[in-house]
């Protein structure tokens, strides 16, 4: 007999995952898909800001105040990254594609090899109430900490939607994604915004960082499966949607939840690419693409 | 026969002729050992440099390509302990079709979406590997090797001169796709898509070349891994490292020229050798990721663009 009861249950872990997903994608959401920067370091970033959280939380820090304590810094190394980035490949125009993704990726490397020489290959974790606790509901008990995640993902993704639509700046930003030579004859900078913008989804991505640790235990090579969880919610979504990124996290969470019950963990890394690699073949624009 | 293309073959012939005296000579195992592996990645940044140094794709699924000319070769030693020879050449068919495929499906992305595409190639088929019961699945697999040939002492120094030959080989493809209309054709591609296809330039087939004869060399690259390491297993076979390596070797010899990946892969390969030997495999990718970024944003031309530029200046000088 076909066990309904294990589908739903997948399926809801999966939306409570999936949240989470549009979460930790929101950051490459922005600079990938509104400022058309080839952030392949994104999950390196991610990851960083879990074992920042790690640190703070060594000192007593609860995981979710040291995501929002580190986000300023993010900001100002997002700021710093994208200056570096415009000064030497955007500004001279030339190749700028491939060495762009070549710095990227190099960047990529070291921070995790960075991370390997100072923390090891073990996997680490926090300590805080609602981890390890869980509630139960009917049959199925839900860990607190997915509710945690989720709700910090929903609030997250959509007070970035927000941001984005209703003030002055989230519209400009929107602007230079459109078309920043017009934007330019407006009179506005936009390096300066995109600056401002990258700094942005960097620091959100230090909270979606804090998150990832509370979810479960980091190591340092959990960017490489993070490349194509958040790629995937990205391509998905249709680049720079905010709310199509947490329709995407959802598909995304609930497709590998079910993979995970029906066929086991040893296919689960597939999934995400799986996805992409359909999506990219068969609707490069994205479920809510233009 | 133009004097350049005669003076390459002779050069050509003289590294092979240097193999071959190196094998008869040599005594030391490790000088193999070690050589086998800076050649293979001068097959595999040569592989890299058709498509992403003339066309401009970046290829970040290096271990996708080699890691399936490994398992290729694995599969054809467990059904009848097939002769080096057939294992390299399957080995290029199949991730020569790899490539074609991968090709075919991202024909209509923008750089970054291809290269995201190739990691998930990379992914998806190491999770097919690890499902796979008869090569060995996530655990691994011992391969049976046959006694060693006749002429050759050890498989170390058997292993070494098809390397060699392989090396050769791919530097010849390039070569020649760098000098034909073929590596016009992806220039044009890298500088302007658009412009190149409204000027007549077939980019549609030129693209699905490139990915075919760079996943082939890089699929010929994997094939001997089997009976070199005689233990293969999925992570390590397709490895992000691969991928990385191949992407910053060319870079940091220059994109430009087909020496460019040949000297980036002999620098950075035998700098690998070393610190993994002296120091620890994470500083050896630390360096690579370093050298990567540092020649990205200092030296865009890499190497050959460096010497270029010495050159131009002397001869400037002895002009004025």
């Amino acid at each position: 007999m076909f066990a309904w009861e294990l589908l739903a249950e997948a399926v809801l872990f999966g939306l409570l995952v999936g949240c989470f997903y549009a979460a930790v994608s929101v950051g490459l959401s922005i600079s990938l898909g509104l400022l058309d920067v080839p952030q392949v370091a994104h999950p390196a970033f991610l990851v960083v800001g879990s074992y920042g959280t790690y640190l703070l939380g060594r000192h007593g820090w609860d995981p979710l105040l040291a995501g929002i304590a580190l986000a300023p810094v993010f900001f100002v190394v997002g700021i710093l990254v994208y200056r570096f980035y415009y000064e030497t490949f955007e500004k001279r125009g030339e190749d700028t594609g491939v060495r762009g993704l070549a710095f990227f990726f190099g960047i990529a490397f070291i921070v995790e090899v960075l991370l390997i020489l100072a923390f090891g290959v073990d996997q680490r974790s926090v300590d805080a109430p609602y981890i390890g606790a869980s509630v139960a509901l009917g049959d199925v008990r839900i860990p607190i900490r997915l509710l945690v995640a989720f709700g910090t993902a929903l609030l997250l993704t959509g007070g970035l939607a927000l941001y984005l639509a209703k003030t002055f700046t989230g519209r400009a930003i929107k602007a230079v994604a459109q078309d920043g030579v017009a934007l330019r004859l407006m009179g506005a900078n936009p390096v300066r915004i995109k600056q401002w913008a990258f700094g942005i989804a960097t620091g959100v991505t230090a909270i979606a960082g804090a998150m990832l640790i509370v979810v479960g235990p980091v190591d340092p090579n959990l960017d490489r499966v993070y490349i194509g969880r958040t790629f995937c919610v990205v391509v998905l979504a249709g680049l720079g949607s905010m709310g199509g990124t947490l329709v995407a996290g959802l598909v995304l969470g609930v497709t590998e939840s079910i993979v995970l019950t029906m066929f086991g963990a040893s296919w689960a890394p597939a999934v995400a690419f799986g996805l992409l690699l359909l999506m990219l073949g068969v609707r490069p624009q994205g479920l809510f693409g233009r | 026969m133009s004097p350049r293309l005669k003076s390459y073959w002779v050069g050509a012939a003289a590294v092979v002729a240097l193999g071959i005296l190196a094998v008869a000579t040599v005594r030391n195992e490790y000088f193999f050992f070690a050589s086998y592996i800076v050649l293979q990645f001068v097959v595999l940044a040569t592989a890299w440099n058709i498509l992403g140094g003339y066309a401009g794709y970046v290829n970040f699924g290096t271990g996708a390509f080699f890691g399936a000319g490994v398992y290729t070769a694995v599969v054809l030693i467990n059904l009848f302990g097939a002769p080096l020879l057939v294992q390299i050449l399957a080995a290029a068919a199949v991730s020569g079709t790899l490539g074609f495929a991968t090709g075919m499906l991202t024909l209509r992305l923008r750089g970054i979406f291809y290269s995201i595409a190739t990691v998930a190639v990379a992914i998806i088929i190491e999770t097919l590997i690890v499902n796979w019961r008869y090569v060995g699945g996530s655990t691994g697999i011992q391969i049976l090797r046959p006694p060693v040939m006749p002429p050759f002492e050890s498989y170390t120094k058997m292993l070494f001169l098809a390397m060699v030959l392989l090396a050769v080989a791919a530097t010849a493809i390039a070569r020649f796709i760098e000098t034909s209309w073929i590596g016009r054709g992806l220039r044009a591609i890298r500088d302007s898509e658009i412009a190149a296809e409204g000027c007549g330039v077939p980019t549609l087939k030129l693209k699905l070349f490139a990915c075919t004869v760079s996943g082939a060399l890089m699929g010929a690259a994997g094939a001997p891994l089997a009976m070199y390491q005689s233990f293969i297993e999925p992570v390590s076979a397709f490895s992000l490292n691969y991928s990385v390596s191949a992407l910053a070797m060319p870079m940091i010899g220059g994109t430009s020229h087909w020496i460019g990946p040949v000297i980036g892969a002999i620098l950075l390969g035998s700098i690998q050798q070393i610190v993994m030997v002296t120091i620890s495999n994470e500083i050896n990718v630390l360096v690579v990721g370093v050298l990567l970024v540092l020649f990205v944003v200092g030296a865009p031309s890499g190497i050959v663009g460096l010497a270029r530029a010495l050159m131009r200046k002397r001869v400037g000088r002895k002009a004025a």
